[in-house]
């Protein structure tokens, strides 16, 4: 899902973990170092996301409870791929659907280790507000998905370790488990599996505070943008606690389409319907 | 037969170590399932997947949230507030705890609660209420307190109106095959309650909540398992030793019913039965029955003893004669057992499975390994059993004298105590169930004096199409809902969703009060909520409370302890309210285990009375096949349905509000009422077409054969089942002192109303002149 939502790694993180250029996995650390290779494993996934500069899409988002019954919303996505990279992506959402929020729209300066910053415009309100909150665990519009599964991956949100190399449907994947450093995180941890060809993931299992299994998170329909962008159009996140599910489908995506940072302002949020 | 019988019986009694190494072998087989014991304390094992209110609530958790609670309620000793400096680092460190215990998937406190502010014009805050609890100031602690107490959502729910009591409560949801959750949720939340007590001693900290009364339950019930059923099977042998004066039939009479019930319990688990609290009254049912069986073999062997014969001939008698009474007897109390399967909930089923096999069971040892048994060990006539046999031919006696006026008062009481039954109520408080001396009754009712209840129900109120809940007429009804129920009396609190949008709204308005209210338009709630739902961290989040396409909402209404007669009467008039003031929609019933459990005991007896009288007409049809006899297949009908009848009508002069224990009694007392009709009928026809006596010879003849048996197993099961009153359960009380109320009944009715019955009947019919007395038949077959 870093895929998705951009993301660079520091200058540092890079230096220290590897000399990695055009990935391999000839050039992980060894097994006997679990750390380093999770590690590894991440930074070179993170890699592969490098310079996409800015994204637009649609999001539509299926929720179905433990009894059937199933709700939709949609939403426009846009990125801005931060230029610091010590820091987080900046993105902006609009709301289409349900109706009685449509056109409200929410800014968010993601940081690594720091509260988000936001600012949401409400049209019935005609007013911006700034919403200030540390927490990014709870559920996005009533869905399984938190902000923290969605939002960018970056590395540095994450200690790891690498647990085993194992099929992943078709293909090759490494097991890296991940423990949040944000302190206001809802999870105890995570399972990653990423695929040894491309870098991509390809499945996340979630464990709760009391470190039961939660949710687990799918990704499915990749597709490869500009020769080198991979994204997944099919984000599945299975609840298994509650049973409930949500299906998020990322449509129309388009790179590079001139966004810039006065797009991503307080001011473009009252435009932004 | 009588050859096959006695042909049997000599096998018996030639070859008693191989039987004894048989029975064992075979007990050994049915016993070894225990080793698959799978134990459930699952409270919604007690309703079947058919019932509408298990699926009302099963619906509520699939839209909302699981209502499984545990409460944990706290009080600073020394006087002082639930929000000092101390109260409120232990409450941060319970709800941190909290997220800890097995299965929990909410923990909402005074000090996690997200708390929106204003900051100038347009900055909205959500954060903890409560942040480093142990470095909060006087000023902090103020806002703190004046926050909550204005906050209809906390108080009244986490902290009490004078904020001295407090409380976390922790949501669960625990897996619907882990039959076993229950206790590791509650040995979790047991620790944490020590660990607290011992950090903080200064605060009184108990622990309650719906789990908690599962688990309650299933304590009661094994506590009394553990204590009190040996406690009364020691009793139970004590008395036989007294009444029979024989120490090897006592010895063997126990060997036989702790192999039965042991054997029920194996077989049980090797169909899969889990043990639930009502199943683990099984091994007292399977008593009442081993110890009818055995007490006639037991007393028939004495009684011819004690005419001269030696001890082989008096087993191999014994045998002959009981063979087929005892057989009878077996058969039709464990289709009166069966009869559990009518019932509503899973676990009675069960019950009656269990404890039916059990009476075979005690049928099959009583008639082999018990005499096996008795050939191994000394036994000696007994002068005392040869007394009490006159003693019942002089009774008998005075009966047929005085049949007329007895018959004339039996079938009053009968009749009397019939037109008693209509006074019953159905009302059952379950935190009543347990009495002081269980933990789980003083934390409930020191937590519902000083601040909540335990008794949740759950309104889904649906608006107009999907975000419905957002439409100001909406929230309005909902409010409105809300006020009324906080002015009845039964209810301690009400937690609505209006109250959440008007907060918002409030802090979208720069705290101003005067927009403490609902928004004016659903697209000004829908936006505020979007926004707020944002900033809400892991588990706080509304799902808890809104359904996914925010159609409808949750009310969640506290109730004090109320009963299920005053539970059921709020919900009629929370219908009455809904109906005149909402639309059409809005017309629900409310759910949850409160609900549930408030209709499980009318619903339970009424099954079970409708088993009962099929299992009644099931035994007579019986009887009148082995007795060949339409008449005295009719007259059993009497003597069986009217103990149990004499009993509740004598108990509700005591007391006319009953619970669901009452589906208990008469299958716990089924063996002994039929065991004491059929001995008498089986003897009493012997007598009238083998010996052709008239209807009173026939009468003695029954006194002086089963007399003693029947008065001997009566007095003793009435004895054990006294002791169940000493029970802190008060489903295990009630039922030891109805169930010897009916065993007594059955008795009494057995010997006085019984016989004339018998004789103003079958003698009139068969129209025999009635005779004078003759001398009693002390001689056996």
């Amino acid at each position: 899902m870093k895929s998705h939502l951009f993301t660079l790694l520091t200058a540092a993180l890079l230096a220290l973990s590897l000399s990695v250029r055009g990935a391999h996995a000839a050039t992980l650390p060894a097994t006997d170092d679990p750390e380093a290779r999770g590690l590894a494993i991440a930074t070179m996934s993170d890699e592969t996301n490098l310079g996409f500069g800015d994204t637009k899409t649609e999001l539509r988002m299926v929720l179905t409870n433990a009894s059937g019954q199933v709700s939709e919303r949609r939403m426009r996505f846009n990125t801005l791929e931060n230029k610091d990279t010590k820091d987080g992506d900046w993105n902006l959402m609009v709301f289409d659907e349900p109706r009685d929020v449509k056109g409200t729209a929410m800014l968010t300066y993601s940081h690594i280790l720091e509260p988000d910053e936001q600012w949401m415009f409400l049209p019935a309100l005609k007013r911006v507000k700034r919403i200030s909150s540390v927490n990014k665990s709870g559920p996005f519009m009533g869905s399984e998905f938190a902000f923290e599964d969605f939002s960018g991956q970056e590395v540095g949100k994450y200690s790891y370790l690498w647990l085993r190399d194992e099929a992943c449907g078709d293909r090759e994947c490494h097991v890296v488990e991940r423990r949040p450093l944000y302190k206001h995180s809802g999870y105890t941890r995570s399972l990653a599996w990423t695929d040894t060809q491309d870098y991509q993931i390809r499945k996340v299992v979630y464990y709760d505070r009391k470190d039961a299994l939660l949710k687990t998170l799918t990704f499915s329909k990749y597709k490869k943008y500009l020769d080198k962008y991979w994204r997944s159009h099919d984000l599945y996140m299975e609840n298994h606690v509650t049973g409930k599910r949500t299906r998020l489908v990322w449509e129309n995506i388009s790179f590079r389409t001139g966004l810039s940072e006065k797009d991503f302002s307080q001011n473009s949020l009252k435009r932004a319907r | 037969m009588k050859f096959s019988v006695d042909g049997y019986s000599r096998f018996i009694v030639n070859n008693p170590i191989l039987v004894i190494v048989l029975s064992l072998i075979w007990a050994g087989i049915a016993i070894y399932g225990i080793t698959n014991f799978r134990f459930t304390n699952d409270y919604r094992y007690f309703f079947s997947s058919e019932n509408p209110y298990l699926t009302a609530f099963e619906e509520l958790e699939r839209t909302y949230s699981s209502p499984d609670t545990l409460l944990y309620v706290y009080q600073p000793k020394d006087g002082t507030k639930a929000t000092s400096a101390q109260a409120l680092q232990m409450v941060e460190e319970i709800t941190t705890q909290g997220w800890q215990i097995p299965f929990s998937t909410r923990v909402d406190s005074i000090t996690n609660f997200q708390n929106t502010r204003a900051i100038g014009e347009d900055d909205l805050e959500v954060r903890d209420l409560v942040v480093d609890a142990g470095q909060t100031d006087a000023e902090m602690r103020a806002y703190v307190e004046e926050t909550i107490l204005n906050e209809p959502l906390l108080v009244g729910r986490l902290l009490s109106q004078d904020a001295r009591t407090g409380a976390i409560l922790v949501s669960l949801r625990p897996p619907r095959d882990d039959t076993m959750a229950t206790s590791s949720i509650v040995q979790a939340a047991r620790d944490l309650r020590a660990e607290m007590r011992k950090k903080y001693p200064n605060i009184r900290l108990e622990l309650t909540g719906s789990q908690m009364l599962s688990q309650s339950f299933s304590e009661a019930a094994q506590s009394d398992l553990s204590t009190l059923t040996p406690l009364m099977y020691l009793i139970i042998a004590a008395f036989l030793v007294v009444a029979t004066r024989s120490l090897s039939g006592t010895i063997a009479t126990v060997i036989v019913i702790a192999l039965s019930a042991a054997a029920a319990m194996g077989f049980g688990s090797w169909l899969n039965i889990p043990i639930s609290p009502p199943v683990s009254g099984a091994p007292v049912i399977i008593l009442t029955v081993a110890v009818a069986d055995c007490v006639h073999l037991l007393i028939t062997a004495l009684v011819a003893r004690g005419n001269g014969a030696d001890k082989k001939t008096a087993i191999i008698e014994s045998l002959s004669i009981n063979a087929q009474p005892v057989f009878l007897t077996s058969v039709t109390t464990a289709i009166g057992l069966f009869s559990l399967n009518f019932s509503d909930a899973p676990p009675y089923r069960d019950l009656g499975t269990l404890s039916g096999f059990g009476a075979l069971f005690a049928w099959i040892f009583s008639m082999s390994l018990f005499p096996a048994l008795l050939t191994l060990m000394p036994m000696g006539a007994s002068k005392s059993v040869d007394m009490q046999s006159r003693i019942m031919g002089r009774f008998a006696d005075w009966v047929i004298l005085r049949r007329k006026p007895l018959l004339l008062i039996m079938l009053g009481v009968a009749l009397t105590s019939t037109a008693l039954l209509p006074r019953f109520t159905f009302n059952d408080r379950f935190v009543e169930y347990f009495d002081e001396r269980m933990d789980f009754r003083v934390a409930s009712d020191w937590a519902s004096d000083n601040l909540t209840g335990i008794y949740i129900i759950n309104y889904s109120l649906a608006g107009d199409g999907p975000g419905g809940v957002s439409e100001p007429d909406y929230l309005e009804d909902l409010d409105n809902f809300g006020t009324w129920l906080r002015g009845q009396p039964e209810v301690k609190h009400v937690a609505s969703f209006a109250d959440v949008v008007k907060r918002i709204n409030r802090s979208m308005n720069a705290d101003r009060q005067s927009f403490y209210a609902v928004p004016e338009n659903r697209e000004l709630s829908a936006q505020y909520l979007l926004l707020y739902e944002m900033s809400l961290p892991y588990g706080l989040d509304l799902n808890d409370q809104l359904n996914v396409d925010k159609s409808e909402s949750r009310l969640i209404v506290t109730l004090t302890d109320v009963s299920t007669v005053e539970m059921q009467a709020l919900r009629a008039r929370a219908l009455g309210w809904l109906r005149e003031n909402t639309p059409e929609a809005m017309h629900v019933e409310p759910s949850g285990q409160a609900v549930m459990f408030s209709y499980i005991g009318r619903r339970n007896f009424e099954a079970m009375t409708q088993g009962t009288l099929v299992a009644f007409l099931l035994i007579s049809a019986c009887l009148m096949l082995a007795l060949r006899s339409l008449r005295l297949g009719l007259i059993s009908l009497i003597p069986n349905i009217a103990p149990p009848v004499v009993a509740f009508g004598v108990f509700s002069v005591i007391q006319t509000e009953v619970g669901f224990w009452t589906s208990f009694v008469t299958a716990t007392a089924i063996g002994l009422i039929v065991d004491a009709t059929v001995h008498m009928l089986t003897k009493y026809r012997h007598a009238r077409i083998n010996l052709k006596r008239s209807a009173e010879d026939s009468v003695r003849y029954s006194f002086a054969t089963v007399g003693t048996a029947l008065w001997v197993s009566s007095v003793i099961l009435v004895t054990g089942f006294m002791v169940l009153t000493n029970s802190p359960f008060l489903i295990n009380g009630m039922l030891g002192l109805v169930v010897s109320m009916t065993i007594l009944a059955a008795l009494i009715l057995d010997f006085l109303l019984l016989p004339p019955l018998l004789i103003e009947i079958d003698g009139r019919l068969r129209g025999d002149a009635p005779s004078a007395p003759t001398s009693t038949p002390t001689e056996a077959s």
